[in-house]
Order: C-alpha cells, then sequence, then structure tokens
C-alpha cells in the first residue's frame, strides 16, 4: 500500500504569489473595512460600530454627497457602456474586414491613447476645449459652428459627460482589442457555411458573429464597470478633488479621497474616509456578482 | 557572540551620532516648493554664517501634497526638525496631537502682534506653536499701460470701479478682468474675500461671525455675492472653464486689463509680465469709508516636538523671528510681506504699494480660516461653491447665504 505523499512543492510555489498578494491586497482591503468601523475623539480611536455608515447614508450633509457621487458614477459608466463598448465593436469589426487596407496602423492609433498617463490625456484636452486657448473653439469656427462652442468643462451641465467621452476616447482602445481578437477566433468555415446559406455582410455580423461574441462583450462589460467605479484619476486631474463645478464630476473616487486626506482647511476623516471606501468595495461586489451570477451563467455559449 | 556583534554595532552607531550632534542639522518640511532657490542661495547661507555649527536644509513638497506628506512623516517619525506651518486648524490639529511644541516662551516671539500670532495660536491665545513669517494681502493688480491708453482713473469706489470696467469693456481692446470659475478657490479667495471685508468691516464682522453675534444671512455678509454676481459681465468669454493658470496668463500676456489678486503673484508676474503694472485695493462704497483688507497670515514655521536638535532647532527659530530674516524673506519674495511689528523697507515697487495699504486701511485675515471651517460642512469649501454659483448667477445672494448659514449652524453651537 502506498501512502499519498503530501505535495509540498505545491505550497512552495503557490507561496510567493500568496505573500505578496496577501500583503498588497488582502490585508489593507479588510484593514481599511476594519478602520471604518472606528472613529476618532479627542485624539483616541474608538469603535463605532457601522455608526460611519449610518452617518454616510441617512445624514443628509453626507448623504447628498454620496447620492450625488454615485449618481455621477452611474452616468459615467452608461456612456462607457453606450458609447465606448459600441464603438469598440465596431471598430474591430471593421479591422477585422479582410480587405481593409492600413489595419494594423489604424489599430495601433487607436490603441496609442489607452497607453497614455491620466495626467497627460486630461492636460491634453484641457488645453483642447479651453475656452481662450483651445484648439476646439477655433476648428468650430472654422466650419462655421461657433456658436455650438460652450466651455464644457465649465458647465455643471456638460462637465460629467465631456469628461465620460474624453476618458471613452481615451480607452476605446481596449473593447475594440477583445473584440478583435475574439472576431479573429471565429473559423472561417462557420462563415462560408453561412454564406453556402446566403448569409453575408452586415448579416452575418449580426447572426454569427455578434453571438459568438457575447462571450467577450460581458467581460468587456464587467471590466468597464470595475474600472469605472474605481475610477478618480481623470477627474481629480482635470477638476481637482472638488470635483467641480459645483460638485457635477464628483464621483465616489473624488469624494473618498477628499474625504480620506482633507482638502484645503478640511482636515483628512480616514475613518469616513474608509467607510466610503467600503461602500465603493461593496457595490462593485455587488455588480460582479449580479454578472457572474445573474448573466455569465445564462449566457449562451458555442462550441466552436 | 551575535550579542556582541550587535551591541557593538549599536556602541558604534551610538558614538558616531554623538559625534554628529555637535554639528547639527536641521531639515525644514514645506510646500513652498518655488522658493526652493531662495532658500539655497539667501537664507540658508546667511544662517549659517551666523551659525557655523548649524546645517539647514530646506526639503519642500508639493503644495497639494503637503499637509498629507507631512502627517504620514509625522506619523511615522521621519519627518523633519522644522515644519512649515500652515494657517490655522491644520497646524493646530498638529499642535494638539503633540507633534509641534510650544513656543511661548521664545523670547522672539516679542516681535510680532496679537494678529500675526493668532494664525498659530490655541483658541484661548495661551500657546503659540509657531512663529509668523508672511502674510498676503489681497487687492487688485491692474495693466498700467492699459489705463492710460483708455485714460482710466484708479478707482477708489464701487461705483467708480465698475465704470471703469465698463469702459474697457466698451473699448473691447482688453478683456475688463482676468479671472475664471473652473478652479473655484479663485472665486472666494479673490472674488468674496478680497473685496468682502469692505461690507463685514473687517476684524469687527468677523470676530461676531465666530462669536455668532452676525449671521451669514445678514445683509454684510450677503451684499459681497450680490457685487460678485456683477462681475460675471466684465470676466472673459468661456469664463467658466478658465483656470487659475489661464487667468494669470491673461493678464501678464497683457490681454485682461485688471487681476483680482493676492500679492503673492508679484514675483511671478514681475518676470512674466512686459507692461508696467499698478494696484488698488478693494473699493469702497462710498468716498471717504474707511477701508478695510485681507492681510491674511499665510505662513509660519514651527518646531517638530520629536526633532533630536531642539536646540539648535530653537536658534534657527529665533533667528526667523528677527528682522534681519524679515529683511531678507521681504525683500527676496515680494509680494509675502514680513509680520515682525518692525517695519521691513521692501525694493518692489509693487510690493511696497501694497504693503502701505497696512498704513491707511484696517486689517483682517480670511473670514472662514479661523475656527468656523472645523466641521462638515467645510465653511471654506463651501463658500468657494457658493462664490462660483454667485458669479455664475446660478442662485440669488440671499439664498447662498441662507445655504452656508445652515451649514455652518448644523455643526458650530453659537450659531445654533
Amino acid at each position: 500500500m502506498q501512502t499519498r505523499r503530501i505535495r509540498w512543492h505545491i505550497a512552495v510555489f503557490l507561496a510567493p504569489a500568496v505573500l505578496v498578494y496577501t500583503a498588497v491586497m488582502i490585508f489593507p482591503l479588510f484593514n481599511t473595512l476594519r478602520l471604518a468601523l472606528f472613529t476618532e475623539v479627542d485624539q483616541t480611536r474608538i469603535y463605532v460600530g457601522l455608526q460611519n455608515f449610518r452617518t454616510l447614508f441617512f445624514d443628509p450633509i453626507w448623504s447628498e454627497q454620496f447620492w450625488n457621487a454615485l449618481g455621477n458614477n452611474f452616468w459615467f459608466f452608461l456612456i462607457h457602456m453606450l458609447v465606448q463598448n459600441p464603438i469598440g465593436i465596431a471598430l474591430a469589426a471593421l479591422l477585422s474586414h479582410p480587405r481593409l487596407r492600413f489595419a494594423a496602423l489604424y489599430r495601433s492609433a487607436i490603441f496609442i491613447p489607452t497607453i497614455l498617463s491620466f495626467v497627460i490625456v486630461g492636460f491634453a484636452w484641457k488645453l483642447i476645449l479651453s475656452p481662450l486657448w483651445g484648439i476646439a473653439p477655433s476648428m468650430l469656427d472654422a466650419v462655421g459652428l461657433k456658436s455650438l462652442f460652450a466651455p464644457w468643462l465649465g458647465k455643471e451641465e456638460y462637465a460629467l459627460t465631456t469628461l465620460a467621452l474624453v476618458s471613452v476616447w481615451q480607452f476605446v482602445g481596449i473593447p475594440m482589442m477583445l473584440i478583435y481578437a475574439a472576431l479573429l477566433s471565429i473559423p472561417e468555415e462557420i462563415l462560408e457555411a453561412g454564406e453556402i446559406d446566403g448569409i453575408t455582410g452586415a448579416s452575418a455580423f449580426w447572426k454569427i458573429k455578434l453571438p459568438l461574441i457575447i462571450p467577450s462583450i460581458g467581460i468587456i462589460s464587467i471590466l468597464t464597470f470595475v474600472g469605472n467605479f474605481n475610477a478618480f484619476d481623470l477627474i481629480y486631474v482635470s477638476q481637482g478633488a472638488l470635483a467641480g463645478p459645483d460638485f457635477s464630476t464628483d464621483i465616489l473616487g473624488t469624494f473618498m479621497y477628499r474625504t480620506f486626506f482633507g482638502f484645503q482647511l478640511q482636515l483628512g476623516d480616514p475613518h469616513m474616509g474608509s467607510a466610503i471606501a467600503g461602500a465603493m468595495f461593496a457595490i462593485i461586489l455587488i455588480g460582479v456578482c449580479i454578472y457572474l451570477f445573474g448573466i455569465q451563467t445564462r449566457m449562451r455559449r458555442y462550441q466552436l | 557572540m551575535t550579542r556582541k556583534v550587535l551591541s557593538l554595532a549599536l556602541m558604534s552607531t551610538a558614538l558616531v551620532t554623538s559625534a554628529y550632534a555637535q554639528e547639527a542639522t536641521l531639515t525644514i518640511e514645506s510646500w513652498r516648493n518655488d522658493d526652493l532657490a531662495l532658500w539655497q542661495e539667501k537664507i540658508i547661507p546667511a544662517f549659517e554664517a551666523e551659525h557655523p555649527d548649524i546645517k539647514v536644509i530646506f526639503s519642500p513638497s508639493a503644495p497639494a501634497e503637503y499637509n498629507a506628506v507631512l502627517n504620514s512623516k509625522l506619523e511615522a517619525g521621519s519627518a523633519g526638525d522644522l515644519i512649515t506651518c500652515r494657517p490655522f486648524d491644520a497646524s493646530l490639529a498638529l499642535y494638539e496631537d503633540g507633534h509641534l511644541t510650544d513656543l511661548s516662551d521664545l523670547d522672539a516671539m516679542g516681535n510680532f502682534s496679537d494678529v500675526a500670532k493668532s494664525a498659530w495660536q490655541t483658541d484661548d491665545g495661551s500657546a503659540s506653536f509657531c512663529v509668523p513669517m508672511a502674510s498676503v494681502i489681497h487687492g487688485f493688480i491692474y495693466n498700467k499701460d492699459a489705463f492710460n491708453e483708455l485714460g482710466i482713473e484708479v478707482p477708489t469706489t464701487e461705483a467708480e470701479f465698475f465704470a471703469a470696467l465698463d469702459k474697457i469693456k466698451e473699448d473691447g481692446t482688453y478683456i475688463p478682468m482676468a479671472m475664471g470659475t473652473n478652479d473655484q478657490w479663485e472665486a472666494a479667495t479673490m472674488g468674496y474675500n478680497n473685496i468682502g471685508p469692505n461690507y463685514w468691516k473687517g476684524e469687527e464682522g468677523r470676530q461676531a461671525l465666530i462669536k455668532g453675534e452676525q449671521k451669514l444671512t445678514d445683509p454684510q455678509w450677503v451684499a459681497p455675492y450680490a457685487t460678485l454676481a456683477k462681475w460675471a459681465d466684465y470676466l472673459g468669454d468661456g469664463y467658466e472653464a478658465q483656470t487659475y493658470p489661464d487667468s494669470q496668463n491673461l493678464f501678464t500676456l497683457g490681454r485682461a486689463a485688471v487681476y483680482p489678486a493676492g500679492s503673492w503673484e508679484i514675483s511671478g508676474f514681475n518676470t512674466q509680465a512686459d507692461f508696467e503694472m499698478g494696484a488698488f485695493k478693494p473699493p469702497v462704497q462710498n468716498a471717504g469709508d474707511t477701508c478695510y483688507i485681507s492681510d491674511h497670515t499665510d505662513i509660519g514655521i514651527g518646531m517638530n516636538a520629536a526633532s533630536e536638535n531642539q536646540e539648535a532647532a530653537r536658534t534657527f527659530l529665533a533667528w526667523v523671528a528677527s528682522p534681519e530674516f524679515a529683511s531678507i524673506f521681504g525683500n527676496a519674495l515680494p509680494g509675502f510681506f514680513p509680520l515682525s511689528s518692525t517695519p521691513v523697507e521692501l525694493e518692489d515697487p509693487l510690493a511696497k504699494e501694497i504693503v502701505g495699504w497696512r498704513e491707511e486701511c484696517e486689517s483682517t485675515i480670511r473670514s472662514t480660516y479661523q475656527i468656523l471651517s472645523r466641521g462638515t460642512p467645510n465653511l471654506e469649501n463651501e463658500t468657494w461653491g457658493a462664490s462660483v454659483a454667485a458669479i455664475k448667477g446660478a442662485e440669488t445672494p440671499e439664498a447662498l447665504g441662507q445655504q452656508l448659514q445652515d451649514g455652518l449652524a448644523s455643526w458650530y453651537a453659537p450659531h445654533q
């Protein structure tokens, strides 16, 4: 009879990754959640249970800001879903067209903004849209549409949408690349079989390719969701921590930053900041769970 | 064996440190990274010439990050010996947490007036924890060439002020006033707190507000918003998206005639602008009214309580409080006016003009800085938003006053 040997090598090979991940991800995450349960009174930290969350959701001063940030976050996400992902899919469909010339050039050109720093993107677009030195007003003037120009980043009603579109411009390359890869993996035989049955051109896309890339679209949606609800950089770079004008571009990330680290005369409050971070974590967790259990399991998959 | 090696190592480090202790090195934490050259080339050499046994290192971090960086350094015990102090609550919190030392017993503190020290004292005034270094004064800087060209006299009353702006606007060569609302703080700092003291009568109103005797809904606190609302017509096209550097550039490029300013702009403007500049103080309502200026205590310097070089640090602070430092600092950084009671002779004409207002007008500090921005919602941040809303005409001045008052009353006992 043979005794089962303990396979040490599994533990040894897992250890570095597990240790690093625990130290830099799991521990800080749970420590932040723990911090949210405390508050500071007279320089001593005391345990208050869920009081911080009660303040965040029900105290009118905090809840107004929280719901405003959450609403803005949903709008930010919606713009990405309605603009970024359809455009990404359309670009991928065009790029995968076998007779398109310079496909590699277009692919790189569209993907390049993705690798730029937020600081550069935020600053460049601020200059482009600047009513004083920007090229946007003069370009509109050149085609006789100067009247359409407005200082978009400074107007409550447009600022968030403008920034969402800037972010779309930056990141449209990611859905494009993922969908492009998915489209390339569709075997020629299926398309040819479709052609024999009279399905060509646009209807080949809608009836054959699209159902086959639905799982990739699902992944892109969830990546967009997580990315958007963690977003902070672009807003901070272009509008500052107060996310002006009048908090119209305030999202959960900037709200958390302002609360946690303080701003100008407002001193930082790590405990309320952690409570907001906890709420962000919960929102993202719920969103991802809805997707994983509600949508992905029901998605139809085709064996290729 | 290992223990022996360890104790030897410890002993040798102890020896090394004590050998160094005779020549103390002081590190200064600051957010003024713009002033690095000034400290390295002028201030530190002047100090080291007098005190050859003390070395000083000026180590600034980015202004927006300073508070957060400093706090984490202090918590970790790695902060420098000397701490540049933000005014009011940020530094008060550091003192209360035991990071800053009480300096009330420093003889040189006698060189400063009570108003100068007020920004770095406990609420009851019993302990002072930073040596006041400089203040900034608000007013308007204008393009002298433009005023001469259009034949405009320097305005002293509000009516003259708006008449001048009308004239500039009518002519069309210049944007009447360079200010934007994108960064928000400009509207509050260069707008509301610039013209406001003339309405609420400086210290009188500010103290009454702190005591709860006046409310933000009172006419003297609401009227500045009504005046700000009139500014919108004179700001450039698209001022809603105009940032602070945009405004500075508009003015220094000679495209705008008037710049609502803080005196800290002087050195930058001197190098950028190639026209002659002048300054006028916030206009009063009627000719002959007493004028009030915002002479805001902005920078102080204190000692890290955990510093190992307490004696050397005290020597340095005493020197900072001396007239010699005031004269070097005031002249090297025109626009940051020394706070010491002995007057300093300034060379820069624009700085001299502005600091001269101290003789003619009553000084006060920004209304929201002391005590009133301690709670949530933060009155200073709310004032930014309110000033922008006033300029844009998004809300009536009365509604803004009510909103700020409600916010303040929600946490500040004297207003409840």
